[in-house]
């Protein structure tokens, strides 16, 4: 403060100007690559996840009609004025051939009425117009009687809405009662159980990592540099090589010929092959081996700091090894048990490839039923809000890993 | 070795010394065997990913490289090869210019809000991929840059830059900054400074740098499972389809050379390291 204080007021200004003018510099660095990823990376995101709220579809196909549904009160049948409306609209998308968009939308939330809509979009196409608004909604009943059930016009009113949280509702395994309420959706609970799966898949890795690593990154910090060193490549020679070169080998080590199976049946512990390769099993060891590195070696940085003499103190005044493992060289270690804990944990819920490949239908995680909805069922918002959820978990994660790690500790090599 | 033990050692201090070895050789062995088995099942004269029974006997009957003549003249996987390495290339040159300038700025003290921006530039490391390839395959598809080289490769690029961002800021952290200073108050400009005086010392880092998201284009399959046509399929997007269609034993001599080419890597970033290492001990 006196130093400051002993500044005139020019010369204040001037060092003002300074600074900000290097705040400016370094920040005109970052700035190419900061739009850079907004661009490629962060406007797809948002983009993404805009769309899980977002579904203007229904309501571009048939705006009329919801226009007109506006102040119709979902209690019973809509009026003739509106059902001749939605008529009129419907001749026209199956004249445009769109009315399949129609009735794949409106059949996603209410299964059964994608062929009601089809056919009756079929039985209008030759239909004039005037007669259509005249009595559309005749037509409409004995195309299909299902036109006289309030639940059909119901769904498209609620498809009809360009934002909502349906997906998200959809995604929790949760839906919407008639009255406004929010209640669980009957049968089984899949969205929810599938989080609760892949989160238990990712500790189960998450604690084998810890496991195997804890042991060997201890034994490594114990050894002298040179030794280590060498130790070492066989760490950073898996660390190193392609996913997919991994993957391939769990294949050929875990299918029913494979190699451990033959071994296990030379030895004559069993006769019959065991089932291994796409099972649980098989994705929790396979993400175990592709992951163990991003234990060992934040684990390997952190003990290697730590002093042995200290453990060597506690020992020479009386205490057990395991007491002083326990009580001076374990808390020592946190650090990177931790760093290490969270990035295995981090990686492994949103893992896709190898439980793509190993899995089977038991090992599949949250993220192979995002790119199902993606690529199979076309289900793009509830692929969106699934994928929210995963991102908010993720984010949530990480900022408790830049919380009490930093990452300034992810090193590699 | 026994005789290095103090000798107050008991029968449960040895136990806990040769259990504490045998664990960590177990551990090695899980890490490494996988990747070994990979090898000589390539040269199985079968189509199978398993060993044959001539195998085991060594029979030379049993052994062959026609996997390897395969990758090598099927077009598919010669397209693969080239389009991963043209796309790894471009990938990496591009995370690694934005991304060691990026550095710099973030190395400078009066940077603002350098962790909120720091978080942002890491976080491609961090979203999973799938989410990734969702969001790039609706966005990229409103601009056309779908089953095109250009999307592909500013899609990697973008995942490589925390890579990048990682290892120069690690190799400035231990940059002598008055260096620079005194190359401009000496009258050479900063831009004359900076490639006279920076780029070579944080070069080690840079390289590495680039080889990491050289690796991240050169092993990624999920952005390239959503963005990519067919004239755009990489070797890891190749090994995919071939794993879950129908097992086929030229992925095993591929993924025999990927094995070579990790070694490749592994090797060159350990030079890169030690080159870095001395380049910071010579300053002080």
């Amino acid at each position: 403060m006196s130093a400051q204080s002993s500044l005139s007021p020019q010369d204040r200004r001037a060092a003002l100007r300074a600074l900000r003018q290097r705040k400016l510099v370094a920040f005109l660095f970052v700035a190419p690559l900061l739009v850079f990823l907004f661009l490629s990376f962060v406007a797809p995101i948002a983009s993404m996840l805009f769309r899980s709220v977002y579904e203007p579809t229904v309501a571009e196909l048939i705006p009329e009609t919801l226009d007109a549904m506006s102040d119709w009160d979902g209690e019973e049948l809509p009026d003739e004025r509106i059902m001749n409306q939605f008529a009129l609209e419907l001749k026209k998308l199956a004249n445009d051939r769109t009315s399949g968009r129609l009735a794949g939308e409106v059949n996603r939330s209410l299964p059964g009425t994608s062929s009601v809509i089809q056919s009756t979009a079929r039985r209008l196409r030759a239909v004039d117009d005037a007669e259509l608004s005249q009595s559309g909604a005749e037509l409409l009943m004995k195309a299909n009687k299902r036109w006289g059930d309030v639940e059909i016009w119901r769904t498209i009113e609620s498809t009809g809405q360009p934002y909502s949280f349906t997906n998200y509702l959809t995604a929790l395994d949760l839906e919407q009662a008639r009255d406004g309420s929010i209640q669980a959706r009957d049968g089984p609970k899949i969205y929810v159980d599938l989080y609760t799966k892949t989160l238990r898949i990712a500790l189960t890795i998450t604690l084998l990592t810890l496991l195997l690593g804890y042991p060997l990154s201890y034994f490594l910090a114990s050894l002298r540099d040179s030794t280590a060193n060498l130790l070492l490549v066989f760490v950073l020679l898996p660390f190193w090589t392609s996913l997919l070169v991994r993957t391939t080998s769990w294949i050929a080590m875990l299918q029913s010929g494979g190699v451990v199976n033959s071994i296990l049946i030379g030895l004559g512990v069993i006769n019959e092959p065991l089932e291994l390769l796409y099972t649980e099993f098989a994705t929790v060891i396979a993400m175990t081996h592709i992951l163990l590195p991003f234990m060992i070696l934040p684990l390997y940085s952190v003990m290697k700091g730590i002093d042995p003499s200290f453990m060597r103190a506690a020992m020479s005044m009386g205490a057990k090894p395991w007491a002083a493992f326990l009580r001076i060289y374990l808390p020592m270690s946190l650090p990177g048990l931790s760093a290490g804990a969270l990035l295995v944990f981090i990686i492994s819920v949103g893992y896709y490839i190898t439980p793509a490949l190993v899995g089977g239908t038991d090992g599949q995680m949250i993220s192979n039923l995002i790119a199902f909805h993606m690529q199979q069922s076309n289900n793009w918002g509830l692929a969106a809000a699934l994928g929210s959820i995963l991102l908010a978990v993720i984010l949530l994660l990480y900022w408790t890993y830049d919380r009490f790690v930093g990452t300034k500790s992810l090193s590699f090599g | 070795m026994k005789s290095k033990l103090p000798a107050y050692y008991t029968v449960w201090h040895y136990l806990n010394h040769y259990g504490l070895r045998l664990t960590a050789l177990l551990v090695l062995m899980f890490l490494m065997l996988p990747i070994l088995v990979i090898i000589p099942l390539s040269f199985n004269a079968e189509p199978f990913f398993s060993f044959s029974s001539g195998m085991l006997a060594l029979d030379p009957q049993a052994y062959s490289i026609r996997w390897y003549q395969e990758i090598f003249t099927d077009l598919r996987w010669t397209l693969a090869i080239q389009n991963s390495f043209m796309i790894g290339i471009a990938a990496a040159l591009l995370a690694t210019v934005l991304g060691t300038v990026a550095a710099v700025g973030l190395a400078s003290d009066v940077m603002p809000c350098k962790r909120l921006i720091t978080a942002l530039l890491i976080s491609p490391m961090i979203v999973p991929l799938i989410i990734v390839a969702a969001g790039m395959f609706f966005f990229y598809t409103r601009f056309n840059l779908v089953a095109t080289y250009t999307g592909l490769i500013i899609a990697h690029a973008a995942l490589g830059v925390p890579f990048v961002i990682i290892t120069v800021t690690a190799t400035l952290s231990g940059f002598d900054r008055s260096l620079y200073n005194a190359a401009v108050g000496m009258g050479a400009s900063p831009v004359r400074a900076f490639w006279q005086i920076v780029v070579p010392l944080i070069r080690p880092g840079v390289i590495s740098g680039g080889l990491f998201a050289f690796v991240t284009s050169f092993d990624e399959v999920v952005v390239v499972l959503f963005l990519a046509g067919p004239l755009q399929r990489t070797i890891p997007r190749q090994m995919f389809s071939g794993l879950r269609e129908q097992i086929n034993p030229s992925i095993l001599a591929v993924a025999t050379l990927l094995i070579l080419v990790s070694i490749a890597l592994l090797v060159t970033v350990e030079l890169l390291r030690r080159r870095s290492e001395r380049i910071r001990g010579e300053q002080f």
